[in-house]
């Protein structure tokens, strides 16, 4: 476990590597990232940092403000925990930037991903569904069967259905950082990201791998 | 798109010769030749040119595309080129040619004299 950053997607477009290969990439806006708290072992029975990210609503409640004043920090946009390993150190107040990460290096890339509200399941579960002709009628886009007969007489739980898919939380691990702009603290990812445009997403150090 | 635009200016060629469909252009393509000899792996870059008719063109930024048709032994070969590639040594127009639409895919149904296409005057 390690600190993370939080980012704002700005889309993909694609870089030519060294060796002349196009490689697509997706653009990544750090947001003005700041430790403004700390969890430790000791007394919360975990280590951890607070990162507040972003410009504050012009509103923010009395709760919210007094939460950053009890650490004698500016108030932010939003706020998210990060779990520490042992051994690393953060300060209160520290500012955290792209340059966190390095290029090359493999990251972690977790946001909510795009809502596509309630779908059927070749969409949610890429079944197969049945024949387009051949005779079949009324069951294009269908499931199929859902089980067996008398016995055992139900539907196993867990099967998959139609339903709501998407805006959960999804991670892409793994991910190449193939460029860092420390000037516009930007950092270009190889590959595609969950979510949409302009949301918000949590680059960690990659859990698997080197 | 737009908003990307800074992220790959840097790569962006500007040594590129004004072409569109229709024109006939030589494309210099940097090929790179590994080989694994005695004396550990070679890494050589040699050019290779490849001219034919510019068929269709892509235009998207950093990924713009176009492509080339030329017939090879009698048979039709097509690439499709990055144009902001580097391996891309250079582009030159053989030929201007005068044509009416955008994408000369009905090229790939004619052959000989009815493939021919009309030379375009500059100036």
């Amino acid at each position: 476990m390690s600190a993370g950053l939080i980012a704002r997607k700005l889309g993909m477009t694609q870089v030519f590597a060294e060796d002349g290969s196009a490689v697509p990439v997706t653009v990544l806006a750090i947001e003005p990232c700041r430790v403004v708290a700390l969890r430790s072992q000791d007394k919360d029975g975990y280590d951890a940092i607070q990162v507040g990210f972003g410009k504050p609503g012009r509103h923010e409640s009395r709760a919210v403000q007094g939460h950053y004043a009890k650490q004698g920090q500016e108030v932010m946009g939003g706020l998210r925990e990060f779990r520490l390993g042992t051994g690393e150190l953060f300060d209160l107040g520290q500012e955290l930037s792209a340059e966190m990460f390095e290029a090359g290096q493999k990251i972690d890339v977790s946001a909510t991903s795009k809502g596509h509200g309630f779908t059927g399941v070749m969409k949610r579960y890429d079944f197969a569904g049945g024949r387009a002709t051949h005779g079949a009628e009324k069951t294009h886009r269908q499931m199929g069967s859902t089980g067996q007969c008398q016995w055992p007489g139900r539907v196993f739980p867990g099967k998959k259905m139609p339903g709501h898919y998407g805006a959960e939380r999804v991670t892409t691990q793994n991910l190449e950082v193939v460029r860092i702009d420390a000037d516009c603290n930007r950092i270009l990812v190889k590959g595609a990201v969950p979510g949409a445009k302009n949301g918000l997403v949590e680059l960690r150090p990659a859990v698997k791998g080197k | 798109m737009r908003a990307l635009d800074d992220v790959t200016k840097d790569q962006i060629r500007g040594d590129i010769p004004a072409f569109r469909e229709g024109d006939t252009v030589r494309v210099n393509v940097r090929v790179v030749d590994i080989k694994e000899g005695k004396k550990g792996v070679e890494r050589r870059e040699r050019l290779q040119a490849y001219e034919g008719v510019v068929i269709a063109r892509h235009n998207k930024g950093i990924s713009s595309s176009f492509t080339v048709r030329k017939i090879s032994n009698s048979v039709g070969v097509e690439r499709i080129f990055p144009l902001h590639s580097p391996m891309l040594e250079s582009i030159n127009v053989v030929r201007h040619g005068r044509v009416r639409r955008a994408k000369l895919y009905y090229l790939r149904d004619l052959r000989g004299k009815a493939a021919r296409i009309r030379e375009r005057r500059i100036g």
